[in-house]
């Protein structure tokens, strides 16, 4: 990322992301000037090409805007708004404005679209639909009588059950009966999969950043908490634990740059392995870094958590290990023994 | 703390792909008789016949300055080769070493004629290395060391024992590391210092190579005890008093290479194979996860050696990295075991039992060589500011 970006990026997220925020946010309480904020900073078209209103950033450091926003535990759909634009935009269609999501996002299911006259009707039911309650339009994938299709649907269309993940995102179910006019349905120029792949991709973005941030939280209370005489970081208990975390760290900014580049193609094997990796490293940071912090770690009024109830989120959404790891293997069982270096290497 | 970065590696160029084209057809070639059993042993197989075809073909020494016999190649060029031959399982153990830090240490701290003398024979595959630094009552805590060499007329007279030397049996150099004086009181570092040793001449005066076999029965390393070995005036490597930190210098070239995360590899690719496209969910699940973090080792492993070339000293990305693939190295043959029901044998003629069996029985070693695991996490924990 530009220093410029990374530097202003920061500066906003600092401004809008404290503890009252926060708290604030898992109550209910919209952070309007965050949002705003967000919005006038352009970052919400950070995944978009010029043409359709982004500022031509590419993809790697739209991704390193999510590990900032993932990082200060943004409590606000820029993820999703970032992701459902650029879906529009690859199927040619013009993205709204304001907040967006996108559906559905569990794996088997599915909103289905048939003709109805010139036009179409929608129907259907998505759970954990991120911020349904509150997004303006949402990008739906649905199956239409010759093949996956691309549904611009506007708030309203849909009734909306409230659902929360671990760290109180909004996680809705949406049951859709509506009519779609026809310019809102176009074909979906992608694999159906498509769509759980790229919100995968973000998702391993955002957990490297939430994991970077609990790595800079466990060193600096390592470094400050006194024990037994001496900062607890003395001790090699701690340091190891902390190499451990490190490490896992490590491995999800790779696998967040790996998804990045392999984001334009959606090359599966790539951001299989990316979200695999990531959410392996996600599980052992937060128990880590909740070890390494003892009983202040676990209260509310500490800030760890905000961080850690994401990772756990996060790691779940769009995808676990299991599914995308048995992808990863399945194409290095068909690649054969002499096939996998090639097809490790193919992947870039 | 600074945050934990790591640059992108450079793209893979059409450069980067055909010489990577290049050295599987070669490799094709040249290993098509090579066992699994055999290609598992990965970079400890020697062969002086293959490290010379490698030779050849210009690689060995790619980085290095030309006028030496380098080929002033990249960082990036040299990884494709090493990972290419890890991969295969290609036996490029006698040149191994000195291709890795040996030569680079000359390049940096030799004189004009230990370059021009010894660089261009190990470029042509010619000249094998070891490493002198390890004793019975030093090895992580190699400020311990107490081989000693001691000026004296015509040269410097040695004597002490190191231990766990590789290759020291068919090396045709020595890089030994040893007090030229006492230790000061402020600084353990201080004192030591780094002789290019002849084995030839030194076993003939004063050194005694004694093999060390370890618990499968091979013969890798062993022990040297060296008795009042006079070492000419211009056996020092670089200045005396300076051996700590030439040493240290070497180690972020030696930590983050593909060898990190590639010693199990073999065995991932014959269980696959055994395996097969029919395998069940289960085992999709396992080997797509190991699979999934050797590719991002790789790309650490990358953006580490993209970080080496651009002159920055990524000490503490490079622990990382060995940190990570040791441990994914020393699980493989833990998830395999489970996915597969067979009992491993030594030496078996199926080549997943053998090749099961040489991994379990090599896995303790690798969180052991070239930087324990329990220093290299103390090494991170400095680099993140706990120490």
């Amino acid at each position: 990322m530009t220093d410029q970006l990374a530097d202003s990026a920061e500066r906003l997220f600092t401004a809008h992301c404290g503890k009252e925020i926060l708290h604030a946010a898992e109550d209910g309480t919209w952070p309007l000037a965050l949002w705003d904020a967000v919005e006038e900073a352009g970052f919400c078209a950070a995944l978009l090409p010029e043409e359709a209103g982004g500022f031509g950033i590419s993809v790697p450091e739209a991704f390193g805007l999510l590990r900032v926003a993932a990082r200060h535990a943004a409590p606000i759909p820029l993820a999703e708004t970032m992701l459902s634009g650029w879906l529009f935009a690859r199927a040619g269609m013009a993205v709204p404005a304001g907040i967006l999501t996108l559906a559905p996002v569990r794996r088997n299911e599915r909103l289905t679209l048939t003709r109805a006259g010139a036009d179409w009707r929608l129907s259907g039911t998505a759970t954990r639909v991120p911020w349904g309650r509150k997004a303006d339009a949402a990008a739906v994938l649905a199956a239409g009588p010759d093949g996956p299709m691309l549904v611009k649907l506007a708030q309203g269309a849909f009734t909306v059950t409230p659902g929360a993940n671990l760290a109180a995102e909004p996680r809705d179910t949406i049951t859709i009966d509506a009519e779609v006019a026809a310019a809102d349905a176009v074909p979906w120029p992608f694999p159906a999969e498509a769509l759980r792949l790229a919100g995968a991709a973000v998702r391993t973005a955002q957990i490297a950043g939430a994991l970077a941030r609990v790595l800079e939280m466990s060193v600096q209370y390592a470094q400050t908490r006194v024990q037994f005489g001496r900062p607890i970081g003395k001790f090699q208990a701690i340091q190891h634990n902390l190499a451990i975390l490190a490490g896992q760290s490590a491995a999800a900014l790779a696998a967040s740059d790996m998804a990045a580049d392999a984001f334009g193609e959606l090359t599966p094997m790539i951001i299989a392995a990316a979200k695999a990796r990531a959410g392996e490293a996600a599980s052992i940071a937060a128990g880590l870094a909740h070890q390494a912090h003892g009983a202040i770690g676990f209260t509310q009024e500490y800030e760890l958590h905000y961080a850690t109830r994401r990772l756990w989120s996060w790691r779940d959404e769009f995808g676990t290990e299991a599914e995308w790891n048995a992808l990863v293997g399945r194409a290095a069982l068909a690649a054969g023994g002499d096939g996998l270096w090639p097809a490790i290497t193919a992947a870039g | 703390m600074q945050a934990l970065s790591f640059a992108a590696p450079p793209p893979p160029s059409e450069a980067t792909e055909t010489l990577r084209a290049e050295v599987r057809a070669f490799l094709a070639t040249e290993l098509s008789d090579r066992t699994p059993q055999e290609r598992a042993s990965s970079w400890g197989g020697r062969d002086p016949a293959f490290s010379r075809k490698m030779g050849r073909r210009g690689w060995i020494g790619m980085t290095w300055p030309k006028q030496y016999g380098g080929h002033g190649r990249s960082a990036l060029e040299r990884y494709v080769v090493l990972e290419e031959m890890l991969a295969a399982g290609a036996p490029v153990g006698f040149h191994w070493v000195a291709d890795r830090q040996s030569g680079p240490n000359l390049i940096k701290y030799g004189t004009e004629e230990q370059r021009r003398t010894i660089l261009p024979r190990i470029v042509a595959g010619e000249c094998c290395f070891c490493i002198g630094m390890s004793e019975p009552d030093s090895g992580s805590d190699l400020a311990a060391a107490r081989t000693r060499a001691q000026p004296v007329q015509g040269g410097w007279l040695v004597n002490g024992t190191k231990v766990w030397t590789s290759g020291a049996h068919k090396a045709d150099y020595m890089i030994l590391f040893c007090r030229t004086d006492a230790k000061s009181e402020d600084d353990r570092h201080a004192g030591a210092s780094q002789f290019l040793v002849d084995m030839e001449y030194a076993k003939a005066n004063g050194m005694k190579v004694r093999p060390i076999i370890d618990m499968r029965g091979d013969h890798h390393f062993n022990e040297v005890v060296i008795e009042d070995l006079l070492l000419p005036a211009d056996a020092v490597l670089g200045k005396v008093g300076d051996g700590w930190k030439q040493v240290t210098g070497e180690l972020a070239f030696e930590r983050s290479g593909p060898e990190r995360f590639l010693s199990a590899f073999t065995l991932l690719v014959e269980t696959v194979r055994a395996i097969g496209p029919e395998g069940s969910e289960r085992a999709a699940i396992a080997l797509g996860r190991l699979t999934s973090h050797i590719m991002t080792l790789r790309r650490l492993s990358r953006s580490v050696a993209g970080m080496l070339q651009a002159g920055e000293d990524p000490a503490l990305q490079a622990a990382l990295v060995k940190d990570l693939g040791n441990v994914l190295e020393q699980e493989t043959a833990e998830v395999v075991r489970l996915l597969v029901d067979l009992e491993p044998e030594d030496g078996a003629d199926d080549p997943l039992i053998a090749v099961q069996a040489y991994l379990i029985m090599s896995a303790p070693s690798f969180s052991l060589r070239g930087g324990t695991r329990e220093i290299l996490r103390g090494i991170i924990a400095r680099g993140l500011g706990l120490r």
